[in-house]
């Protein structure tokens, strides 16, 4: 197979430079590794070269590469092809929620009236924008049941900030002292506990391990006398993919001892439509739009990530908020809200991130989005039953729109949760998220969504019930070679860690 | 409905195979109270046709950049995005891909951010940078936090005028931590001082004699940058322990205040203490070469409550826009591009300078500068925006923050001189 394989490279002085294609193989170099041309894939006009006002010396050479325009297209569509994508395939990423990305919305955040305003553009010059944000935060109200909404947070963890800086904010401004401790279970994203922390809060951990879930027993330990708990960060349904049971106790204690429920939005999208969080007793939520809203994650973002809030801790949620005043909309700062915990992003967010949100909520409407959550409970469930006899699943079902199994009956043949994730990528599949929670040993948490038809859930089952049957076969010893025919075979993590390479070195 | 596949039928078997004969059986743990009876105030599904309208009506509703003159920056700029840029990033490996967590099916995002880290790092003159943070104003929030950890000190001096914005945020993160924040010059108890650069101003500074009083008090020097373009033509701040600020000249429309793109800069012996994400290059099991995200060790989803910062997704697409941006232009068209800012500058500082009642007030500037009015600004803005320019950013009493870009013509400049006249 590697003979097969060999690489063919081409060298240039110091630096080996692959760039051989083979079929629809691309290889590709770096941008600083190709000649570099006598004039950039830019035409711009002359400079009348007048003398610099700028009271500094003008900038020397900065060691930027220079190609033309058809070598940059042919750069990065030849890397695009490395990359797989949610429109190449089935994307069961537990706790990512991706889904299909309609092109619709990438057209109208692309509108001039959207993508060409400035934040800071008078109020009475954009009144179209202010009218859509003022649209979703009421779209977003309803589908939560809560009413203060701030679509400002640029990401899940910057909303789940935003979140327990309104909850800090809440307390500073009822004079309640001494509340220095958040709560979060063990099977937490790591966001939560990083998050308390950036707010000085030190956290106190719930344990989860016996059955997957919260328990009543095990929160009255961890809140003791809740004289000194500011709150507790809990995401619903959780990352084993199951729902709370005892939530609306839960909340009830911690709503006694004076403690606000923070819950982490990452899972709505089992939820949307149907089941409303304020409803089990949530004070704040954040909400990722590029999760349960397909903003499209971008290789890793933008985001955005609002928070709803109740009407009691509304005042102290960041600035801006949208408000309407007649037929006139405008945004609130810090001189018409005082009680706000302040800013805590430029500008109003991710506006690009609002309108691709709105685009598809108004596609869905109210009964879509309902089907939404239906049918990615159901896929969940359909993948579920159907492997758990091939693979060892946790805890009891149902579970809401991911499924939690491991590798504990793969373990022992010497095959596990990194092997069968690899093995996926080698049979075209993006792998399920691995190794989270924490709670569960080589756990493999998988999240269908429900824009995946039946056909391509059950190849993803035929995939998974064939590594299962080749270890119990014995026929396990080629998982550890997977992937083969991916652009790069399995990566030297350590020795990227170890000896750091994080930017072209060699000065052109 | 037309973003679901399943049909009747496949629900059906679903069902069957799971062993209940409704979906609402799947929901059985949740507490029946919770249940949504009726969304009366939200309209059911619409077509494509019919969305389009709706938003298209909002859209038109604004006045965007390219109706008439534009001289608005204080933060977010208007430039030109060659065609490709945004060719590119629509394409569905980047657009629709996740962050790169399977190296092995991710490299194409992989390599690029490895391409942006060295972009960012040239442009700043620093040793390393990261994969992006989400703005300039969180980026000089968290180079704050870093000063912080790595002097272990809990005060941040302002030592030029810092972006209103930049500030309030930086404000509301230190705010957690019990932290102060001053303006000023740095003392033995000063984490870090932040030096604006252009400053909120418009003036560009120099570094040297801000470096010789950190090291004075071991504080850190940080450098923010939120006109990107302006490192074209000004010296890199070699000096600084810590660039960071605002991309989103470079490739990404204004789109309202976002996304934009945070960068985020340092000299690599504070490697450990950086935020957000990193990729670096590799080899893998055939030895070919190939990069990963690496060093997650400082980041929340392996240290949790220690991590350097909660940040998880950040601003990869974004990054991506940059990326190819910078591609296409190239060592001399980053630099032509910053010349051709600086001189619109110029332009629009000896035109307005003739109108009568109007003083520019920098002695330096790169591509924007406050003018002093005769009149209160904000109502200046609020006149010429019903004649169709929008004129700056209103700073205090009659101080107008003006901006020119390679988009200002010499026919706006004329439009602008004669309404203020």
């Amino acid at each position: 197979m590697s003979a097969e394989r060999k690489i063919e490279t081409v060298t240039t002085g110091q630096n080996e430079i692959i760039e051989f294609n083979r079929g629809l193989l691309y290889e590709e170099s770096l941008l600083w590794e190709k000649e570099h041309a006598d004039h950039p894939g830019v035409d711009l006009p002359a400079p009348e070269n007048l003398k610099s006002r700028t009271g500094v010396p003008d900038r020397e050479n900065i060691g930027l590469p220079q190609v033309s325009e058809p070598q940059v297209l042919r750069h990065f569509v030849k890397m695009s092809t490395w990359n797989y994508s949610i429109d190449h395939g089935f994307f069961p990423l537990g706790s990512c929620t991706m889904k299909h990305n309609p092109r619709l919305n990438e057209k109208l955040a692309r509108l001039p009236g959207f993508a060409q305003i400035h934040p800071l553009q008078p109020e009475s010059t954009v009144q179209g924008a202010l009218k859509l944000m003022h649209e979703l935060q009421h779209w977003l109200a309803e589908l939560t049941g809560l009413p203060g909404v701030c679509l400002a947070p640029a990401a899940g963890a910057h909303g789940e900030l935003a979140g327990i800086m309104t909850i800090k904010r809440a307390h500073e401004m009822k004079g309640n002292k001494g509340r220095n401790v958040m709560l979060i279970p063990d099977s937490a994203h790591g966001t939560n506990p990083a998050t308390a922390a950036m707010c000085g809060y030190t956290v106190k951990s719930i344990s989860t391990k016996e059955t997957g879930r919260l328990t009543v027993a095990a929160f009255k330990e961890a809140l003791g006398d809740g004289k000194d708990v500011a709150g507790m960060m809990v995401t619903n349904p959780n990352t084993c993919g199951l729902f709370e049971t005892e939530i609306q106790e839960i909340a009830k204690l911690l709503h006694k001892a004076g403690g606000y429920f923070y819950c982490d939005g990452a899972n709505f999208n089992a939820l949307v439509g149907k089941v409303r969080p304020a409803d089990f007793g949530v004070d704040v939520m954040h909400i990722n739009l590029h999760k349960t809203f397909s903003t499209p994650h971008g290789g890793g973002g933008p985001g955005s990530g609002p928070i709803c809030t109740t009407a009691e801790l509304a005042p102290y949620v960041p600035v801006p908020t949208v408000v309407k005043n007649g037929e006139t909309y405008s945004l609130q700062w810090e001189k018409d809200r005082p009680e706000t915990l302040g800013q805590l992003k430029g500008f109003q967010g991710q506006f690009g991130m609002h309108v691709r949100a709105l685009s598809y909520m108004m596609s869905h409407g109210a009964d879509g989005l309902k089907q939404v959550a239906e049918d990615a409970v159901l896929g969940a469930n359909y993948i579920m039953a159907s492997l758990k006899n091939d693979f060892h699943a946790p805890f009891d079902g149902p579970c809401m729109h991911e499924c939690l199994l491991t590798d504990k009956n793969q373990k022992d043949a010497g095959v596990t949760t990194l092997d069968i994730a690899k093995a996926l990528c080698e049979k075209g599949f993006h792998p399920m998220t691995v190794y989270f929670p924490l709670v569960v040993s080589g756990a493999m948490l998988i999240e269908p969504t429900e824009t995946e038809s039946k056909d391509s859930i059950d190849r993803f089952i035929a995939a998974m019930k064939e590594f299962a049957a080749d270890v119990r076969e014995g026929d396990s010893e080629k998982y550890h070679a997977f992937p083969e025919s991916t652009p790069r075979r399995r990566l030297d993590e350590v020795k990227a860690a170890r000896t750091p390479v994080l930017r072209w070195p060699s000065d052109i | 409905m037309r973003y679901l596949p399943q049909t009747k039928q496949s629900r059906a078997a679903m069902m069957k195979t799971v062993g209940v004969s409704s979906v609402d059986a799947l929901f059985r743990d949740v507490p029946k109270d919770a249940f949504i009876k009726c969304l009366a105030d939200l309209p059911q599904h619409k077509g494509e046709l019919a969305v389009e309208r709706e938003l298209g009506a909002c859209a038109n509703q604004n006045r965007a950049a390219p109706d008439g003159p534009f001289f608005l920056g204080a933060g977010t700029y208007y430039h030109h995005i060659p065609s490709s840029v945004d060719y590119i990033i629509q394409r569905s490996e980047f657009l629709t891909a996740y962050t790169p967590y399977q190296p092995e099916i991710a490299q194409g995002t992989l390599q690029m951010i490895f391409e942006f880290q060295t972009f960012i790092s040239r442009l700043t003159g620093q040793d390393i940078a990261n994969a992006s943070l989400y703005d300039g104003a969180t980026s000089c929030a968290e180079a704050a936090l870093m000063a912080m950890r790595v002097t272990k000190r809990n005060k941040v001096v302002l030592a030029t005028p810092l972006h209103p914005h930049y500030r309030s945020v930086l404000k509301a993160y230190m705010g957690n931590l019990g932290s102060t924040l001053a303006d000023g010059a740095p003392d033995g108890e000063t984490a870090c001082v932040i030096i604006q650069s252009p400053d909120f101003h418009g003036a560009p500074h120099a570094y040297d004699a801000w470096r010789k009083k950190c090291d004075e008090t071991g504080a850190l020097l940080v450098v923010v940058v939120n006109e990107i373009v302006s490192l074209g033509l000004l010296p890199a701040p070699v000096e600084a322990d810590i660039v960071c600020g605002e991309a989103q000249s470079i490739g990404l429309p204004m789109s309202f205040g976002g996304p934009h793109l945070g960068f985020f800069a340092c000299k690599e012996k504070y490697l450990r203490q950086m935020p957000g994400r990193l990729c670096g290059m590799t080899e893998d099991a055939d030895g070919r070469r190939g990069f990963v995200l690496t060093l997650s060790t400082r980041e929340q989803h392996i240290r949790r409550e220690k991590a350097t910062s909660n940040i998880c997704t950040n601003q990869g697409l974004c990054a991506l826009a940059f990326t190819v941006h910078m591609s296409l232009l190239g060592e001399d068209g980053f630099r032509r591009l910053a010349k051709l800012n600086h001189e619109a500058a110029c332009r629009l500082a000896d035109a307005v300078s003739k109108v009568k009642g109007v003083k520019v007030l920098n002695k330096t500037f790169f591509n924007e500068f406050v003018v002093e009015l005769s009149k209160p600004a904000a109502e200046v803005v609020e006149t010429l925006a019903a004649k169709g320019i929008i004129a700056g950013y209103a700073l205090e009493g009659n101080q107008l923050l003006m901006c020119a870009t390679e988009m200002t013509t010499d026919e706006d400049i004329a439009a602008l001189a004669e309404v203020l006249a």
